[in-house]
């Protein structure tokens, strides 16, 4: 059957309203009398306020208040304020005691009538602190590591073995051992997290810059002890979020407290500088690859010792090692997360938390391992093929690499490639090519939808789901219009709101496996409704067939061994008193879940030109293919892929939030200084999908799509700077200097 | 404002008619703002006893109002004339997502004092285009996918289209290094050079 609508490159709903300034993010959210708040931040890592005095910024004109800890109100529900079940509860300072566990923590609030106003007072609170020697952070620290009680994902063992390590490596013919290192990085979504909070009695409204209104509705409820029913979360359009707004930080309980402080609506509109510490960064690593191999080749035993850093007052173990698992064949393996502790803000996942470092150094391994055997990297990669998840010991739901390899190789041109480091230049120019491999596991939690299909045939979708970027309203819109065979057009979406049916966080890249899964299943559902009216409608054409053996194309519902017979649901409904038909689904896993492994693949190439003189590194080329399932639109699916492979350039080659290690403190908290591509960093991405069917993964048929980019390019990319100047850098960010260094 | 008052940026008042993208599209229902900001004021007197009296003319409209010399350009057009197209990213100009035109040139509004554009012609992307009346550019970006999550999307739209005029529009390079002073973390940087190639090949503005 053609797969209708699906899969094609259909425009963004919200697209015109994108591009004419008529989205409305939390940050332009305007309310009668509403007031603006500013956070003052600490200038210390480690110790206590010995005094905070707010009396000049008081009498600034417009202040309406200076919160602090001497005089904020405790929350009723502050004692929840423990490390969360998920990465999404986070432990938070909200201006409740004199403690300051890190640089740029918030300590202060100012509430005036303007935004100037309230930047002015702010500046004005003076502070003295109580001081005391911050534990630096990677790679500085050398406090004793400890075993993380757990990783983020539930599902993901701390610690893995299997077989026998040490008898494999003591057998192997040939061995390799190294370790890599990745820097701090802080997501910095251009849209800074942003929460207009109104009170209304004890129910509470936040227009908020979140990946997650309803695990903020739920947290923010609890520390006020309120039921969550009286708190709404509104998340119209999200700036981005990347990880850095799926965690509930303290911005949106501060607005809440300011606005119950002040008695009028407040806006927190945290500052670019306010976002490098209180919302999360990805923690540095360390990791440690062995490799015990054949001389042809093949893995006998692998190990990934993986060190992460995380703050004094909260527990996120990064975890770097988890795909090291899954993506090779090798019988005797183990896979190990340790953590240390650091006067920083607590870390958190940000796009393919775990996986972007954990692949930058499992590839780079692979890479490294293929020239020491003189193989082929991608034909080292063929002969360790996965066929089964070794881990979990189950089959994959499915799993198209080889392709992946195989397409995005001859598209890159692999095979115009000479083996060699240091073979292939332009002039002064070294050229360089490398590849690696990319995996992300196929997220789905439980989500709810409601559908309504009216006399008319238009239909209205209900679902809480935000959309941070990613086409998420876009997607649920044609997965509904897919289900009736009708237009999107002829969909009305309604979301961005906790009063619409409940939906996960969009993170994970999981909202299309779980979300969507919900909206298919709520279309049966209906679907479901109208076979039954027809097949007790004596009127109808339809009358006495089985359910089974009608199907609904086009908006009209038929007979399938007798595709004439049948009439359009707008007819049926019609006949039927014209009343809408309505169904709400709670969708989530069952045991394909126990019985299958699922992940999306892909393969990623990279080239560079590096300036032998300069070190200069260049991407000129960057080819992908994946295979992610059922893709439902082509136009957002391909920008998501782009998305996560130019995050690689950029954790390749520029990100690095720099701590000095006496203070703490973070010495390039602007976007001036923490360098992110600019248009002129990225070349042309050609980055494509494969066909792939999975019908066991999920009702939707789709994997997760919005971080697998990341995963393959970091590597590809520090691979092909090796090949092109025989120069293996294990460090993150790969920098002109370090190109340049005799010592590396 | 009325589609009556969305002209082109050049300020040769050629005002772009309808150029509807063909492709299908749903409906987006968002919840309400809780009160529209249309029903609030249009200008909000500003408190402070430093203000001063100054007229600015912002998209072929002229406001008279107080503005403290203290307050940014950007700042006055978001929180006081209900122009929120243009966003605040960083506040240092280091992000180009508040990029505005200032009598046809590019300029990045957090960096710029309101009190000092007396008498100069703002353009932000609410005169760009409209919903009804889109600038090539605009339906380009769209057709090309030249953004994800929209935030940066008002200040690359801007610079787009002042490139377009300026003429840095005459290789993909050309285009990327005219470019880069609007940051988009989404990376959608491939699909802005296409949708700015689209136009510059469609000859539109020029």
């Amino acid at each position: 059957m053609e797969p209708k609508l699906i899969g094609d490159p259909v425009d963004r709903i919200d697209g015109k309203q994108k591009v004419t300034g008529g989205a409305h993010y939390a940050g332009d959210i305007k309310q009668p009398e509403m007031a603006y708040a500013v956070l003052v931040m600490s200038t210390i890592a480690n110790g206590t306020i010995r005094d905070i005095d707010t009396a000049d910024a008081e009498k600034l004109p417009g202040v309406l208040a200076i919160m602090t800890h001497k005089n904020t109100p405790r929350l009723p529900g502050y004692d929840a304020n423990k490390p969360g079940a998920t990465a999404l509860g986070r432990v938070l300072h909200l201006l409740h005691d004199d403690r300051v566990d890190y640089s740029n923590q918030p300590i202060a609030m100012a509430i005036a009538d303007s935004f100037e106003h309230a930047v002015d007072a702010a500046n004005h609170v003076r502070v003295t602190y109580q001081a005391k020697t911050p534990a630096p952070g990677l790679p500085t620290s050398k406090a004793e590591p400890f075993r993380p009680q757990k990783l983020p994902r539930p599902d993901d063992p701390v610690d893995t073995q299997r077989g026998d390590l040490n008898k494999a490596m003591a057998a192997a013919e040939v061995s390799f051992k190294q370790t890599y290192h990745t820097p701090t990085q802080v997501h910095n979504a251009l849209e800074p997290h942003t929460s207009v909070a109104i009170w209304e009695g004890k129910q509470l409204t936040i227009y908020q810059a979140t990946q997650g209104i309803f695990p903020s509705r739920e947290r923010i409820a609890e520390y006020f002890a309120l039921p969550p029913e009286n708190v709404r979360v509104i998340a119209q359009f999200v700036g981005g979020g990347f990880g850095s707004k799926g965690p509930v930080w303290a911005d949106g309980v501060l607005a809440a407290m300011a606005a119950q402080y002040v008695k009028r609506p407040v806006k927190l509109e945290l500052r670019r500088s306010d976002m490098f510490g209180m919302v999360g960064s990805r923690s540095a690593t360390s990791q440690q690859l062995d490799i015990g191999a054949s001389r042809s080749g093949d893995f006998l035993g692998m190990a990934h010792r993986s060190l992460n850093q995380t703050s004094v007052f909260d527990d996120f173990s990064e975890p770097a090692g988890i795909l090291t698992r899954v993506l090779y064949k090798c019988p005797n393996q183990e896979v190990t997360h340790r953590s240390i502790r650091a006067n920083i803000g607590s870390p958190s996942p940000m796009r393919a938390p775990g996986e972007a470092p954990g692949m930058f150094a499992l590839e780079s391994a692979i890479d490294e391992l293929a020239y020491q055997l003189n193989m082929d990297p991608i034909a080292l990669r063929l002969k360790n093929y996965a066929e089964t998840d070794q881990q979990k010991e189950l089959p994959f739901s499915s799993k198209s690499l080889r392709e992946c390899y195989q397409q995005a190789a001859d598209r890159f041109g692999w095979s115009k490639r000479l083996a060699a480091p240091r073979s292939m230049r332009d002039g002064n120019i070294l050229i360089g090519m490398g590849m690696a491999s990319a995996i992300y596991p196929t997220i789905r939690d439980e989500a709810s939808a409601k559908i309504k299909l009216n006399a008319d045939g238009t239909v209205l979708l209900s679902i809480g789901t935000q959309d941070i970027g990613t086409g998420s309203y876009t997607a649920m819109t044609q997965l509904a219009a897919d289900a009736f065979g009708i237009s999107p057009d002829r969909v009305t979406l309604r979301a961005g709101d906790t009063r619409q049916p409940k939906t996960p966080v969009s993170g994970g890249s999981r909202t299309t496996a779980s979300a969507g899964s919900a909206v298919v299943q709520a279309a049966e559902a209906v679907i479901l409704k109208a076979k039954q009216l027809a097949l007790n409608d004596l009127k109808s054409p339809l009358n006495g067939q089985k359910e089974s053996d009608m199907a609904v194309e086009k908006g009209r519902l038929f007979l399938k061994s007798d595709p004439k017979k049948g009439e359009a649901l707008t007819a049926l409904l019609k006949r039927n008193g014209g009343n809408a038909l309505e169904a709400s689904t709670s969708s989530k896993s069952g045991e394909e879940k126990e019985k299958y492994s699922m992940y999306a693949h892909g393969a990623q190439f990279a080239e560079v030109r590096i300036d032998e003189a300069l070190g200069e590194i260049r991407v000129s080329k960057l080819t992908g293919a994946y295979a992610a399932g059922r893709i439902v639109n082509a136009k957002t699916a391909h920008s998501q892929l782009v998305g996560g492979i130019v995050w690689g350039v950029s954790m390749a080659l520029l990100e690095h939030a720099i701590h000095d290690p006496r203070t703490n403190r973070i010495m390039n908290a602007n976007l001036a200084e923490y360098h992110v591509p600019v248009n002129a960093d990225i070349p042309d991405i050609d980055a494509f999908f494969i066909d792939e069917k999975d019908e066991i993964v999920n009702p939707a048929g789709v994997k997760g799509i919005g971080e697998i980019g990341i995963t393959g390019s970091v590597a590809a990319i520090a691979n092909a700077i090796y090949h092109a100047t025989g120069k293996r850098i294990r460090e993150l960010p790969i920098t002109p200097d370090k190109i340049l260094s005799f010592t590396a | 404002m009325t589609d009556n008052d969305n002209y082109m940026v050049d300020g040769a008042g050629r005002r772009w008619f309808l150029k509807q993208s063909t492709a299908l599209a749903g409906t987006l229902l968002l919840p309400p703002l809780a009160t529209p900001s249309s029903a609030l004021p249009g200008t909000v007197p500003a408190a402070s006893s430093t203000a001063r009296p100054i007229t600015l003319r912002v998209n072929r409209k002229t406001y008279k109002l107080t503005a403290e010399p203290r307050e940014t350009l950007l700042d006055l057009m978001r929180n006081r004339l209900n122009l929120t197209g243009s966003k605040k990213g960083c506040d240092h100009g280091q992000c180009g997502a508040c990029t505005v035109h200032i009598d046809g040139r590019r300029a990045y509004s957090c960096l710029t004092l309101a009190v000092m554009q007396q008498g100069r012609d703002i353009t932000t992307i609410e005169g760009l285009g409209t919903e009804s009346a889109l600038h090539p550019l605009q339906a380009a970006f769209i057709e090309h996918d030249g953004f994800q999550c929209g935030f940066c999307t008002p200040g690359q739209l801007m610079a787009g289209a002042a490139l377009l005029r300026e003429g840095h529009t005459g290789s993909a390079d050309e285009i990327r290094e005219w470019m880069s002073g609007n940051i988009c973390r989404c990376g959608a940087y491939p699909g802005i050079v296409a949708a700015i190639q689209s136009v510059k090949k469609g000859g539109t503005p020029g």
